[in-house]
């Protein structure tokens, strides 16, 4: 992989599609003028997140009129936008497209949804069922929609399917002032997370997170861009709207994977042997 | 280092942004508030200020008869030193014309005609200053529901509500608020000689320790017991906040449709912001 990426950090309007696919246009040309191959939206781009009973009113199919205009928009530069999906069976996911070369590459639904404390997405939102990396003409990719990448099992699926890079999006709020320092809990909680899943998966690791208010509730931001060894390469400061322009290179990942070669020696058997047993209810 | 502690510029920075965004969500850019003299009211004009720009930013000053001049003389001290615009409306005629009328004597009842007498005048001018009721209720007296409804928890937005009294003055001393009104005891004013603390019986450093373990830390009374606080005043605070819980939903609606108002008709306030 030799790309370069930006990633929009924006603030939708809940639950105005049509405003915010203006933005996205506007994104998606400034990114594409600044030369840039793919770029990554927050979750839920297009609609805002709490939605509540907006989320079936501003749900899309992905043949929808609204991803057909950025997919036109795709020939020159990959897209990964994130929205609400109607199914054809009716259900509605919290999902991620991955556009390129004027057509869906890719969606990625949402599997773990968040249902506890102040969310409620289980109440609104079927659940994906399944982790599956896709080949870009960019890379190998792997999507995690927020809560999927607290779970280690679903950056270990792309792990072992060889992702060059994890493409995670989130709305993830903002919480815990004290303690008397400048960084929420929060993002000390994904910080330690997005680092960890670097220096584990010796993947690129692109965290794309929104900004704003949604009734009195705010987005904390911060998106950011961790190398194969862990380390972060580029993030985007303060709670404001921006772009944060990168190059993701398979030198570092060669670099990386040779210095500590941690997918040749995972041992994949034993843990299906171990879920094996786990799963007929044996203690492994 | 208390564990409540805050980093001021952190937080200053988030609520300035809260009031810029949900005003202008909400299609407004200006601000209006009851300045009493106090340390809460005075950190939200100053934030209001800094978020708003002085000049769109009402503080309004109404004292009844029998206030403490010292409140007014800090509310005006505080509006020079931000430099936002003031007003003062006298309670007196419009609460006597009922209290005095229908020989109201108890002092809570008092007490509570004046808070609504403050919220009418409130919202009224906000109508002429063309802007929104900005609260002034801190997360402590939020949850022992120290506060009148519908009187001084009235506001359209509140800044502060989710910060505890020990938080507020931390915020304050940082944005500058005036000596005088983070050194005084902190008074509702309804009565001659009220403070907080002596009608509440505890102090506020007690309330928020407990109520930051009890709410925040979501601690048990055998673990707040443990922590070493008093069984007595553990199981006084839990019953007042659930005593007070009305204080802190919308009136209840009895369900009859198949599609109710807050049940299963649910949208944010910035829906189609």
């Amino acid at each position: 992989m030799d790309c370069r990426l930006t990633v929009a950090q924006t603030n939708p309007a809940l639950g105005n599609v049509g405003r915010n696919l203006e933005e996205h246009v506007a994104q998606v040309e400034a990114a594409r003028r600044a030369g840039s191959q793919v770029i990554v939206f927050p979750e839920l781009s297009l609609t805002g997140y709490f939605l509540k009973d907006q989320t079936a009113e501003v749900a899309l199919s992905v043949e929808s009129r609204e991803l057909a205009r950025l997919a036109e928009l795709s020939r020159d530069i990959s897209i990964a936008v994130g929205f609400v999906e109607r199914s054809d069976d009716g259900r509605i996911y919290n999902s991620v497209a991955f556009l390129e070369d004027g057509a869906v590459l890719h969606v990625h639904r949402k599997v773990h949804l968040v249902t506890y404390g102040m969310f409620d997405e289980m109440r609104e939102f079927a659940a994906g069922d399944s982790f599956a990396t896709f080949r870009s003409r960019h890379g190998r990719f792997g999507l995690l929609v927020c809560e999927d990448a607290w779970h280690v099992s679903s950056g270990y699926q792309h792990f072992l399917a060889g992702a060059d890079a994890l493409l995670v999006t989130s709305c993830s709020p903002g919480r815990g002032v004290d303690g008397g320092v400048r960084e929420l809990a929060s993002e000390r909680t994904w910080r330690t997370l997005l680092e960890a899943y670097g220096l584990l998966f010796q993947t690129w690791v692109v965290y794309s997170n929104r900004v704003g208010w949604e009734d009195g509730v705010f987005f904390w931001g911060g998106s950011r861009v961790i190398d194969p060894f862990g380390a972060e390469c580029a993030r985007l400061e303060g709670l404001e709207p921006g772009r944060l322009e990168v190059r993701l290179t398979s030198d570092a990942l060669r670099r990386a994977r040779v210095a500590t070669p941690l997918r040749r020696d995972s041992r994949p058997d034993l843990l299906a042997r171990a879920l094996g047993r786990l799963s007929e209810g044996r203690n492994a | 280092m208390n564990p409540l502690d805050i980093h001021p510029p952190l937080v200053e920075q988030l609520l300035v942004q809260f009031l810029r965004e949900e005003l202008a969500s909400a299609g407004f850019s200006r601000a209006v508030l009851g300045i009493s003299g106090g340390v809460d009211s005075a950190l939200v004009a100053a934030l209001c200020a800094r978020a708003l720009g002085p000049e769109n930013v009402l503080g309004v000053m109404m004292p009844y008869r029998t206030s403490n001049p010292d409140s007014e003389g800090h509310a005006r001290l505080l509006a020079s030193a931000l430099g936002i615009a003031t007003r003062k409306v006298e309670i007196t005629g419009m609460a006597d014309g009922y209290l005095a009328a229908h020989k109201v004597e108890d002092r809570m009842r008092r007490g509570n005609v004046m808070a609504r007498c403050r919220m009418i005048v409130l919202y009224d001018l906000s109508v002429e200053w063309k802007g929104l009721v900005v609260g002034t209720s801190n997360k402590t007296e939020i949850l022992l529901g120290y506060s009148t409804q519908w009187g001084d928890s009235a506001s359209a937005l509140n800044p502060i509500g989710d910060l505890y009294k020990h938080q507020i003055y931390q915020l304050s001393r940082h944005m500058g608020v005036p000596a005088p009104i983070l050194d005084k005891a902190p008074s509702a004013d309804l009565f001659e000689g009220q403070t907080d603390e002596g009608e509440l019986g505890f102090s506020y450093a007690d309330a928020d320790r407990l109520l930051h373990h009890m709410v925040d830390l979501r601690m048990g009374e055998g673990e707040l017991v443990a922590a070493g606080f008093s069984v007595d005043f553990v199981r006084r605070i839990a019953a007042r906040i659930a005593a007070t819980q009305f204080k802190r939903v919308m009136p209840l609606i009895a369900k009859l449709s198949q599609r109710t108002v807050n049940q299963d008709f649910r949208y944010l306030r910035d829906w189609g912001r």
